[in-house]
C-alpha cells in the first residue's frame, strides 16, 4: 500500500483513524517518542509516511518532539506530532512556541490516568484544561475531542485544515479508550475530502512576517527567498523583537482574536434531544458514549433530558451554552476526571451544574449518570 | 638618493629597509566609521598594527565615545583590514584605495 | 576618514536593527562577522541560508543576518532545526547558540543530533557562563572559576566539547576564539560543506559578567587571555583539550576532526527511496 487509504469500509482502531486521517490532511512529517496508548500512531507513521514521500523521526523526547515538528513546518511540510499526558506536558513550552510564531501544526494528546505516570493503559480525562491553559502565557487554543474511530479520522482532517487556516498548533484531546477501540471507518473517495493547502508567501511580498490588522496573511516557508526572522520573544509585524507592552498587546489582541472572530467557524458540537432538554447533559469523548445512553434510557421514563457534546472542547461553545440555558434548568457534567470541564459550562451557563467525577483508569458507566439524571429530576 | 619610507618610529628599530622599498606595491586603506554604532570596546584601537585609531573626545547618542582616525595618522592605513573583522558592532570598515 | 553609513556587509544584515543588543567588547559580534565571512565564501546560495537559535545572548545572532532566521525556545534550536532540515534538506541550516542553551538545557539534543550524524552546522558560542541572565554557571565553566552563582568559586569540572561531539561521531569538530576571525571563517565555511554534523565551539568574552567576575577589566583584557593562553593544534588527542585556563593549562584551537561519514540526510533518503519503491 503506498497511496493514501482506499475509499469503503475498513474496521479499525482510532489511532488507525488518526493517523490514516492526517495523511489525508496533508501530514508529511512526524516527529514524536512513545508513550502508551498512542504509540501505534508513532509505529504507523514510521511505516507509512516513507512510502508517501514524507519523513519520519523519532526524537529523544517529547521537548525535541515538538520542536521538529513546529521546524518541519517552517520548512514547508505539514507535521504532527502523538502523545499522551506525561508527553504533552513536556510539549507546553513549544506548544507556546507554536502559537507565538504562529506556526500550524498537530498534537494528539491521546488522555490516559494520570497525574504523572498513573495508569498508562487506562483512561482518562485529566489533560483537559492543560490542552486550554497548559502553555504559560495567554492563548486560544483549538482542541478537538473525538468520540468514535470515524470522528477521529474526520475530526484529524479538520485539524490540519484549520491548523493552517488559523496558523497555529491545533490540539487533538482524545482518550485511551476511543484510541484503542475497534469499529467501522468508513473512507469516502479522496476528492470528498476538503483539504486546506498550506498556502506560501510570495519572496517579494512587500507586508511584513506578520500582520496585526488582518486574521490571517500565508506563513513564508524557509529557503523561499524571504529572508524574515521568525522569533519566540514578542515581536512586531516584522517579526523583530520588542519590549514595549503596544507591541505586546498588538500581537496578543491578533493571536487571540484571529481564534476568537472566527469561532462560529471552528466550533464544532453535536445535540441530541436538547430542544427541550430541561436538563442538559454535557460529555465529550468516550464519556460522550455513555452519557448518550443514560439520556436515550431516561428519555423512555419520560425525563425530558438532552445530551450536548462538544465535539471542539476550546474554543468553548459559548454561545450555544448560553443559548440552551435559555430552557434548561440544570447541567451534569460527566467526566473522567474530578470537575475540569464542568467549570466553563457553569461560568457561562449561569446554572445550576452538577458534575460527576469518574475515576480515571475505568470506562464511565452509563449507570451513573442515569442515576444523576434521575436525581435532576426529583 | 633613497627617500624616506612611510614607517612609524618604533618600527624602523625592528625593520631594515630594503634597497628596493620603493618598488613595492604598499596598500593603502582609507578608514570609514559609524560612529553611532561604536561602542568603545577598544578592540580595533588595540588591535591596530599601525595605531592609526583612537578615541574621539566626541560623544554619540548612546554615551560611547566612538574612535576615530589619530590625528596625523590620515595616510598611515595599509588596508590590513584588522579593525574591521575584529569589531563586533559593524562600526569600522576599511575601503582600499589605489594610489 | 569618513563616516559612511554602508557597511561591506550590509546587505547581509539587518542593517536597520543596528546597533545590536550585545556589551561594548562582546564577542558575538565578531562571530557574527565570521558567519557572513563564510556565508560569502561558501559559494551556497543566500536564499538557502537558516539561521536557528535557542535563548541567550548568542542567539539574538540570527537576528541580525539577513537570512531565514529562527530564534525559539531555550535549549530546542537542535530539535527545531532537525525538523527543518528533514522537511526540507536543501536548506544550509546552522545552529548558532550559547554554552548553556546547547549543552546545559539541550544538551540532550545535542548528543542525539551528532549521534545521528544530522546534516547540520552547530557554533557554540562558549563565554563560559549564562550572559543573558546575568553570569550564572554552567557546565563549561572552568573549575574555580567565579561566576554569579559561584561566589566561592567553581566546584564542578566542565565538558570538553571537541571530546564530546568526537566521541559521538560528528563528521567535523574544531574550536576557535573570536580573536583568530579569519581561522574562525575558514571553519564555518568548512562547517558547511560537511556531509553531516559538523560543530564548532567559539570562545567569546563575555566582559560585564565571566570577565568581571574573573578580574579581567574589560573585553580586551579577557581576549588578550585567550589569546595568550591559546595554541593551535589541529592533531590535539581531543582527550586532552578540556578548558581550565586558570591552573597553567593552554587552550587547545584548532580543526580536530574532519572525516566522512553517512549523514542522516543521506540514510534516510536511501530509506525514502526504498520505501517509495524507487529503482536506483
Ligand atoms: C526554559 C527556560 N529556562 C530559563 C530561561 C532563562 N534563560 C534565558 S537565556 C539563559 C542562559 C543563556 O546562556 P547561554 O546559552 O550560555 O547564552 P549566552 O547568553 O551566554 O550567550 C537562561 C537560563 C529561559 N529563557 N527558558
Ligand atoms: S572595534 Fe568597533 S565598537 Fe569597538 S571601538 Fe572599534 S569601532 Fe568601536
Ligand atoms: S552579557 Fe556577555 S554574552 Fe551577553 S551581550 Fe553582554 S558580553 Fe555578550
Ligand atoms: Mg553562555
Amino acid at each position: 500500500m503506498t497511496a493514501l487509504l482506499e475509499p469503503g469500509r475498513y474496521f479499525a482502531d482510532g489511532n488507525f483513524a488518526i493517523t490514516e486521517g492526517a495523511l489525508v490532511g496533508g501530514c508529511r512529517f512526524f516527529a514524536g517518542y512513545p508513550i502508551t496508548p498512542s504509540s501505534e500512531v508513532l509505529e504507523r507513521m514510521s511505516e507509512r509516511l516513507p512510502k508517501l514521500g514524507g519523513h519520519f523521526i523519532e526524537m529523544e523526547d517529547e521537548i525535541g518532539s515538538m520542536a521538529a515538528i513546529i521546524g518541519a513546518s517552517n520548512a514547508g511540510a505539514k507535521s504532527m506530532t502523538a502523545t499522551s499526558g506525561p508527553g504533552f506536558s513536556l510539549m507546553q513550552e513549544n506548544i507556546g512556541l507554536g502559537i507565538i510564531t504562529e506556526t500550524p501544526t498537530v498534537v494528539l494528546d491521546e488522555m490516559r490516568a494520570g497525574p504523572s505516570t498513573g495508569i498508562p493503559t487506562r483512561v482518562g480525562q485529566g489533560d483537559v484544561m492543560q490542552t486550554r491553559y497548559g502553555s504559560h502565557g495567554d492563548l486560544a487554543p483549538i482542541t478537538y475531542a473525538p468520540n468514535s474511530v470515524q470522528e477521529s479520522f474526520d475530526i484529524t482532517i479538520e485539524a490540519f485544515n484549520s491548523a493552517e487556516k488559523y496558523r497555529q498548533p491545533v490540539i487533538i484531546a482524545s482518550d485511551q479508550v476511543v484510541g484503542h477501540l475497534s469499529e467501522v471507518l468508513e473512507v469516502k473517495p479522496l476528492e470528498e475530502y476538503d483539504v486546506v493547502q498550506r498556502m506560501m508567501r510570495k519572496h517579494d511580498d512587500e507586508k511584513g512576517v506578520f500582520s496585526y490588522t488582518e486574521d490571517y496573511v500565508p506563513m513564508f516557508v524557509a529557503g523561499t527567498g524571504f529572508r524574515g526572522n521568525v522569533d519566540s520573544l514578542t515581536h512586531d509585524e516584522r517579526g523583530y523583537p520588542s519590549n514595549e507592552a503596544s507591541v505586546e498587546k498588538e500581537m496578543l489582541e491578533h493571536l487571540l482574536g484571529k481564534v476568537k472572530k472566527n469561532e462560529e467557524k471552528i466550533v464544532k458540537y453535536e445535540e441530541f434531544l436538547v430542544e427541550d432538554a430541561e436538563v442538559t447533559v454535557v460529555a465529550y469523548g468516550i464519556t460522550s458514549r455513555a452519557a448518550k445512553q443514560a439520556v436515550r434510557i431516561a428519555r423512555k421514563k419520560g425525563l425530558k433530558v438532552g445530551l450536548f457534546r462538544p465535539i471542539t472542547l476550546w474554543p468553548f461553545p459559548q454561545r450555544r451554552i448560553e443559548e440552551i440555558a435559555g430552557h434548561t434548568r440544570e447541567f451534569i457534567v460527566p467526566e473522567i476526571n474530578y470537575g475540569q470541564y464542568s467549570h466553563p459550562i457553569r461560568e457561562y451557563s449561569r446554572s445550576e451544574t452538577r458534575e460527576i467525577h469518574f475515576p480515571p483508569g475505568a470506562i464511565p458507566d452509563y449507570g451513573v449518570i442515569l442515576k444523576e439524571i434521575e436525581g435532576a429530576f426529583k | 638618493m633613497l627617500k624616506e619610507p612611510k614607517i612609524s618610529d618604533d618600527q624602523r628599530e625592528i625593520w631594515r629597509e630594503p634597497i628596493n622599498y620603493e618598488k613595492f606595491f604598499k596598500p593603502r586603506g582609507e578608514v570609514h566609521i559609524i560612529p553611532e554604532r561604536c561602542k568603545e570596546c577598544n578592540y580595533c584601537t588595540n588591535y591596530c598594527p599601525k595605531d592609526v585609531l583612537e578615541r574621539s573626545p566626541t560623544v554619540n547618542s548612546h554615551g560611547y565615545h566612538p574612535v576615530r582616525v589619530r590625528p596625523g595618522k590620515e595616510d598611515s592605513c595599509v588596508a590590513c583590514g584588522m579593525c574591521q573583522t575584529i569589531c563586533p558592532d559593524f562600526a569600522i570598515f576599511i575601503r582600499e584605495v589605489q594610489t | 576618514m569618513t563616516t559612511e553609513e554602508f557597511h561591506p556587509k550590509h546587505a547581509l544584515i539587518r542593517d536597520e536593527r543596528f546597533p545590536n543588543v550585545w556589551c561594548p567588547g562582546c564577542g558575538l559580534g565578531i562571530l557574527l562577522q565570521s558567519y557572513l565571512n563564510a556565508v560569502e565564501k561558501s559559494g551556497i546560495p543566500l536564499d538557502q541560508q537558516v539561521l536557528v537559535s535557542g535563548i541567550g545572548c548568542t542567539a539574538r545572532l540570527p537576528g541580525y543576518a539577513k537570512f531565514d532566521s529562527y530564534h525559539t525556545t531555550h535549549g530546542r534550536a537542535i530539535p527545531f532545526a532537525t525538523g527543518m532540515k528533514i522537511a526540507n534538506p536543501e536548506l544550509k541550516v546552522t545552529v548558532v547558540s550559547g554554552d548553556g542553551d546547547l549543552f546545559n538545557i539541550g544538551g540532550n539534543h545535542f548528543i542525539h543530533a551528532a549521534r545521528r550524524n544530522m546534516d547540520l552546522v552547530v557554533i557554540c558560542s562558549n563565554n563560559f557562563n549564562y550572559g543573558m541572565t546575568g553570569g550564572q554557571h554552567g557546565s563549561t565553566t572552568p573549575l574555580t572559576s567565579r561566576s554569579a552563582s559561584t561566589p566561592y568559586g567553581n566546584v564542578e569540572p566542565t565538558f570538553n566539547l571537541p571530546y564530546l561531539a568526537s566521541a559521538l561521531g560528528a563528521s567535523y569538530v574544531s574550536r576557535w576564539t573570536v580573536m583568530h576571525p579569519r581561522q574562525l571563517a575558514k571553519s564555518i565555511r568548512m562547517a558547511m560543506e560537511t556531509k553531516g554534523f559538523a560543530f564548532i565551539e567559539v570562545l567569546s568574552p563575555c566582559p560585564p559578567n565571566f570577565g568581571k567576575f574573573n578580574g579581567f577589566g574589560d573585553g580586551f583584557e579577557e581576549m588578550e587571555f585567550y589569546r595568550s593562553k591559546s595554541t593551535v593544534q589541529n592533531d590535539a588527542r581531543l582527550e586532552d583539550v578540556s578548558i581550565d585556563p586558570f591552573h597553567g593549562k593552554p587552550v587547545v584551537l584548532g580543526d580536530f576532526v574532519n572525516r566522512k561519514r553517512p549523514s542522516y540526510i543521506m540514510l534516510e533518503n536511501e530509506l525514502v527511496r526504498k520505501a517509495m519503491g524507487v529503482k536506483k
